[in-house]
């Protein structure tokens, strides 16, 4: 049948995941006993549905989760020799919309008593349904060490109210973590960001939620142009634009303005205005630098000490000081975060990219080679030390 | 089957057969000759079924130890002397026998650097010690 081969196909079956899982929860199962109970539901739905397709996946989800409960339940109690007194069925709990599970959850799994590595594992697993397993290879780590870091998450959680509504704010940085390790690691997490950051718009009128969603799609567009075939790095001024995900971009810009009309502005909403601007140009030449430069501004007006509350922002603004008024200009601009900044690549990379737009061939394979050295992955790495390679050679 | 380490070196080990200067400073064809055999080595191990695990390592090396009671670590974030070693990144390798090892290490030591020419580079050869005896 099409649904069942639909259902185990993995996201229609994922997305129920924080449905079922909240509504155990709210009917007042403790929610690390109620994510394990789920987590074993689902291993059982993989294994039966494909044969025996239920009707109401949610309602078999829950039952085959309570179902456990209880059995965890009688197996305490039969261990600590009380009585056995366990209610087969809970009263079910109050009646809520997909929305509000997914806002409840992502609250719960983005706890600020929470390390951001909890954080991110426990709503990928919560929230995303994905398995230990699969997150554990996202992580590159092993599948032992990220059971006992949700593990660990849920013994924290344990004893927490979670009624109370949390920090959006903590929440929009989670989701943006999943997505920018999610490109740096084996498995693409990117997508899964992309997916729960959409289920958040429908929870919440918050622009900067989607604002985040928008920029997400906006630089998502572009991947499938950031690698060639060898899998070497292409930067954006460099990249086959015909390869962009147009649709991606469509839904971005619709998604960005929708957040826009509400007048209230937040960094997301602005840094995805200035990938819009990015996605927009047909060519690196027709990038509309000032209209960036202007969206920059905004962005380091949003703090009151940019160098150290939001050097990030301070250096992108460098580059387009640097199109726009000239690459001694922009280099001026780095040197606002030398200090904050001086010993990551990326502050390197800015001055060499500044430095080989102003010509000065020498000073950019200087700095190249020394972003290569401070570089934290491998194809970044190498692509610093073609740079540097590429603009000696074009300078001797 | 024995596993060992072939580790690379940013500095350290015996005097080097063929000094070169910095990668960033060859010629960009000889650039990218020499990172497509980095590629190419670990594709052959994982087709010769040898491949276990290959890692690179940034050279920023701190030294840290143990303060005393309730004082901060003590760390040193250098300059280190340039005679000290610092490893550069590894393959992880699963082989029949040190000479296989050995023949891999030469192997992976006669990637071209500039001119195309081979690198001569040491590779550090170490054997993994396994957890417990297998007899």
């Amino acid at each position: 049948m099409g649904t069942s081969h639909r259902l185990t196909d993995g996201a229609a079956l994922r997305d129920l995941v924080p449905r079922v899982l909240a509504s155990l929860v709210r009917r007042g199962e403790a929610f690390d006993a109620a994510e394990d109970a789920l987590q074993e539901a689902l291993i059982e739905a993989l294994r039966v549905w494909p044969e025996h397709p239920p009707r109401d996946p949610r309602a078999w989800l829950a039952a085959v989760a309570t179902r456990r409960l209880v059995d965890a339940r009688r197996s305490e109690a039969a261990r600590a020799r009380r009585e056995e007194e366990v209610q087969a069925e809970p009263p079910p709990g109050p009646v809520s919309d997909a929305g509000d599970d997914t806002l409840f959850l992502l609250f719960t799994c983005c706890h600020p008593d929470l390390a951001p590595t909890s954080q991110v594992a426990l709503t990928l697993r919560a929230v995303g349904g994905l398995t230990t397993r699969e997150i554990a290879d996202a992580f590159y780590v092993p599948e032992a060490t990220m059971a006992q870091r949700i593990s660990r998450a849920k013994r924290t959680l344990r004893g927490r109210r979670l009624d109370q509504p949390g920090d959006l704010a903590v929440v929009l940085r989670v989701l943006y973590l999943i997505y920018t390790t999610g490109h740096s690691e084996r498995v693409d997490l990117a997508a899964e960001a992309i997916r729960l950051a959409r289920q958040l718009t429908l929870a919440t009128e918050e622009p900067e939620a989607r604002g985040l969603l928008a920029l997400m799609l906006l630089n998502h567009a572009r991947w499938p142009a950031r690698f060639d075939a060898e899998g070497r790095v292409v930067t954006l001024d460099r990249q086959d634009r015909s390869r962009w995900d147009t649709r991606a971009i469509a839904e971005g810009v619709r998604v960005l303005q929708s957040a826009l009309v509400l007048q209230r502005p937040g960094r997301y909403q602005i840094e995805a205005a200035i990938a819009a601007l990015h996605d927009d140009a047909a060519s690196a030449e027709e990038t509309d630098w000032p209209q960036i430069l202007a969206w920059y501004d905004d962005l380091v007006a949003l703090t009151d000490d940019p160098p150290r509350q939001d050097p990030a922002a301070v250096l992108g603004r460098a580059v387009a000081v640097g199109h726009v008024v000239g690459p001694v200009a922009g280099l001026l601009e780095t040197d606002r975060v030398r200090g904050v900044l001086g010993d990551r690549y990326r502050w390197h990379a800015v001055r060499a990219y500044l430095h080989e737009l102003g010509g000065d061939r020498l000073a950019a394979g200087a700095a190249y080679a020394e972003a290569a050295r401070r570089a934290t992955n491998v194809a970044e790495r190498d692509h610093l030390v073609r740079q540097a390679a590429r603009v000696r050679a074009s300078g001797a | 089957m024995p596993k060992y380490l072939l580790l690379k070196h940013y500095r350290g080990g015996p005097e080097p057969h063929r000094p070169v200067p910095p990668i960033d400073q060859w010629a960009p064809e000889d650039v990218e000759a020499h990172m497509a055999f980095q590629d190419h080595v670990s594709r052959l191990l994982e087709e010769s079924g040898e491949y276990v695990d290959a890692r690179a390592l940034t050279p920023a090396q701190t030294w840290v130890r143990y303060g005393g009671p309730d004082a901060a670590p003590v760390t040193t974030d250098g300059p280190h002397p340039e005679t000290s070693d610092l490893v550069a990144g590894w393959w992880m390798i699963d082989v029949d026998s040190y000479e296989r090892a050995v023949e891999l290490a030469a192997y992976v030591s006669s990637e071209p650097g500039p001119g195309g020419e081979p690198l001569y580079e040491w590779i550090d050869v170490r054997e993994i010690l396994w957890e417990r005896p297998t007899d």
